[in-house]
């Protein structure tokens, strides 16, 4: 049974298209033709550099960008009609959450710290099943593993890893289905870090969501993660198992970024060669090819 | 080798509404020619204020309580601004973290960078000054400058950005080069760049490098010797592979084990427990203590001297004391 509900696909992003207009003529092709599978409990990683359309894809998941193309399913739902979403839309709005990359910016420095993971629960008029919002809130900040006497504090009187807790407790108070995290961890010390890392994975095994992991530390990455997608320039250009694609990269722009993570050993370090990658030998045309089982390549042509 | 710069039991405090914190306490460091430091550390120990702190770029709240700082062998501790205006870009200079902010949105980079230059050359021609703009362009790696020196900062990538920004830093040929989490704000590809960029420039000019970071892989890359900072202290200094194979201060083990290099396998990463401490009124004995799970009962009364491990390698721990009892380093693997 369990092995089933593994398969069980939740989130399925079919050749999802989203370009910002630059000029009347000019257009930057930000999501281009991008297609993946998220399947309930699964932490699936999206890495790449930045500007590679890692963000706008994870807004066009959510339904902050409307996408111009292709389509989204979430539970077999077309989330990019509009009809549709307004039917569903207190489904998809409570059992989606999203945590961003700068809790600084995504915290209102005008709210208690209770106030601010209640706040969910207020606009979608839900009766808190701990008896009160402040027993709510409580709860969700010992789930995290912080003390309730930082309820009554403001963001401004937190640390960055404490304040990045809250996000995470404020995403957590709706019991989401499919968290999208966007880098929420960039803006932390290592030490921090792998704390919230931690925190991640525990919950994940608690709350049995699934999880769409967005960062640029592979390292961490690979940590943490089942599946990792690579992007480039708004192509999606490998998606694999994370064991299979840090032991075995295929595309060569998974090679250049692999190499780019810095071994923390100086003999080795300073030995090592970094590999390069032109950006003239991308070739934007073709479609992914499953190379071995689930171990997907974007290539040239299409044959496969 | 001659010591460029020498830091002799630099403490540096801030005043403020809550009380006196002491960012950097009693610190001890020399530089030599041509040498990479890094400094490393959690946010808060200290490693941005030092760096500030010797270029005397701090608020007024900020005091340097004691100490020397010895440039060349001479004392510049109580140099005013005028003679550290002097000083700065012609012999030191620094790379900030965020090269967005550094950099002047509404001038063009080759201005921005010519500036620098006029700064410390007043009566260069203007065809003097566009080549050594156009040549700093190259050394930092921007490609076709002489297109790219009119463009404005918004044009430009981050990583080119941070090029510039260290274009401007290099323009007075500085001997020391302060770089303040040069590579924080860029993607992996982008800092592997940087890094390589940041080692190239130091080898052909020789300058001595300041790096503060808290990513020990990039430390690993470019580092000769490594400063392990907490709590506005240094705990532990050495050669690179000194600090990466051999270890000896319990704070380095844990910065070290909550990389995922170290847990690859393991369920759940290494984190260090609990906090740094507030500075404000530091904890008697040493800081770390609360934190170490190797902690011994006089490191809540004492606070540890520098115990020497080899002439360069230096710990700030009682478990080096002849008294203490014998603790194997969870990380490191011995000297190659």
């Amino acid at each position: 049974m369990s092995a089933e509900m593994g398969k069980e696909i939740l989130l399925d992003v079919q050749h999802l298209s989203y370009h910002f207009p630059l000029t009347k003529k000019m257009e930057i092709k930000a999501v281009d033709d991008v297609s993946f599978k998220i399947r309930k409990r699964e932490i699936f990683g999206l890495v790449g550099e930045s500007g590679c359309g890692k963000s706008t894809l994870a807004r066009c998941i959510m339904n902050v960008y409307k996408s111009k193309g292709g389509s989204i399913f979430y539970k077999g739902l077309n989330v990019c009609d509009a009809g549709t979403f307004r039917k569903n839309q207190k489904m998809l709005q409570t059992s989606r959450q999203m945590i961003f990359q700068d809790s600084d910016s995504s915290l209102n420095q005008r709210m208690k710290v209770c106030d601010i993971i209640t706040e969910p629960l207020k606009i979608q008029h839900i009766t808190p099943k701990r008896g009160s919002m402040r027993a709510e809130a409580e709860f969700q900040m010992y789930y995290v593993g912080l003390d309730a006497a930082y309820l009554d504090k403001y963001p401004g009187e937190l640390s960055g890893g404490q304040r990045q807790r809250v996000a995470i407790a404020r995403a957590l108070a709706m019991e989401p289905e499919l968290l999208v995290a966007d880098e929420p961890i960039a803006s932390l010390d290592v030490s921090i870090q792998a704390q919230i890392v931690n925190l991640f994975k525990h919950l994940q095994k608690e709350h049995g969501f699934s999880f769409l992991f967005i960062a640029h530390d592979l390292a961490m990455v690979e940590f943490l993660c089942d599946r990792v997608g690579v992007m480039y320039r708004g192509k999606l250009v490998e998606v694999a198992k994370a064991g299979d694609l840090f032991g075995d990269p295929r595309h060569p722009y998974t090679k250049a970024l692999l190499s780019a993570i810095p071994v923390p050993d100086p003999v080795i370090e300073r030995a090592r060669k970094r590999i390069e990658f032109d950006e003239k030998d991308f070739c934007c045309e073709g479609t992914l090819v499953e190379i071995s089982p689930e171990h997907f390549v974007l290539e040239r042509g299409k044959e496969g | 080798m001659s010591s460029l710069l020498e830091i002799q039991n630099l403490s540096i405090s801030f005043h403020t509404p809550r009380g006196e914190i002491e960012a950097v306490r009693n610190i001890s460091f020399s530089l030599s020619e041509g040498e990479v430091l890094a400094v490393v550390g959690e946010s808060g120990c200290g490693k941005s204020v030092m760096c500030k702190g010797i270029m005397k770029l701090l608020p007024a709240c900020a005091q340097i309580k004691s100490g020397r700082i010895l440039v060349n062998g001479k004392d510049i501790t109580g140099y005013g601004e005028r003679e550290m205006c002097n000083l700065r870009g012609s012999f030191f200079s620094m790379i900030f973290q965020n090269p967005m902010t550094a950099l002047n949105p509404t001038m063009p980079v080759g201005r921005q960078i010519g500036e620098a230059v006029k700064q410390k050359q007043p009566g260069i021609s203007k065809k003097a000054l566009q080549e050594r703009v156009l040549e700093l362009m190259q050394l930092v790696g921007i490609d076709s400058p002489k297109e790219r020196m009119k463009l404005y900062p918004h044009h430009f990538s981050g990583g080119m950005r941070q090029r510039s920004v260290m274009a401007i830093a290099l323009a007075g040929n500085p001997r020391i080069l302060f770089a303040d989490e040069p590579t924080t704000a860029l993607d992996v590809t982008i800092q592997a760049q940087i890094l390589d960029l940041l080692r190239e420039v130091q080898q052909k000019l020789g300058t001595a490098t300041i790096f503060v970071t808290h990513d020990m892989g990039a430390v690993a890359r470019v580092a000769d010797r490594v400063a392990v900072m907490y709590a506005g202290k240094i705990v532990e200094i050495g050669t690179a592979e000194e600090i990466f194979y051999d270890p000896r201060h319990p704070y380095t083990w844990g910065l070290m084990q909550s990389l995922p290099a170290f847990s690859r396998g393991k369920e759940t990463l290494h984190t260090i427990p609990g906090m740094p401490p507030t500075l404000i009124h530091p904890p008697k004995g040493d800081a770390f203590a609360c934190r170490n799970e190797y902690a011994l009962a006089i490191d809540y009364e004492e606070e540890p001297p520098m115990f020497p491990v080899t002439d360069t390698h230096y710990a700030a721990t009682w478990l080096l004391d002849a008294r203490a009892p014998k603790v194997t380093a969870p990380v490191g693997r011995g000297r190659k």
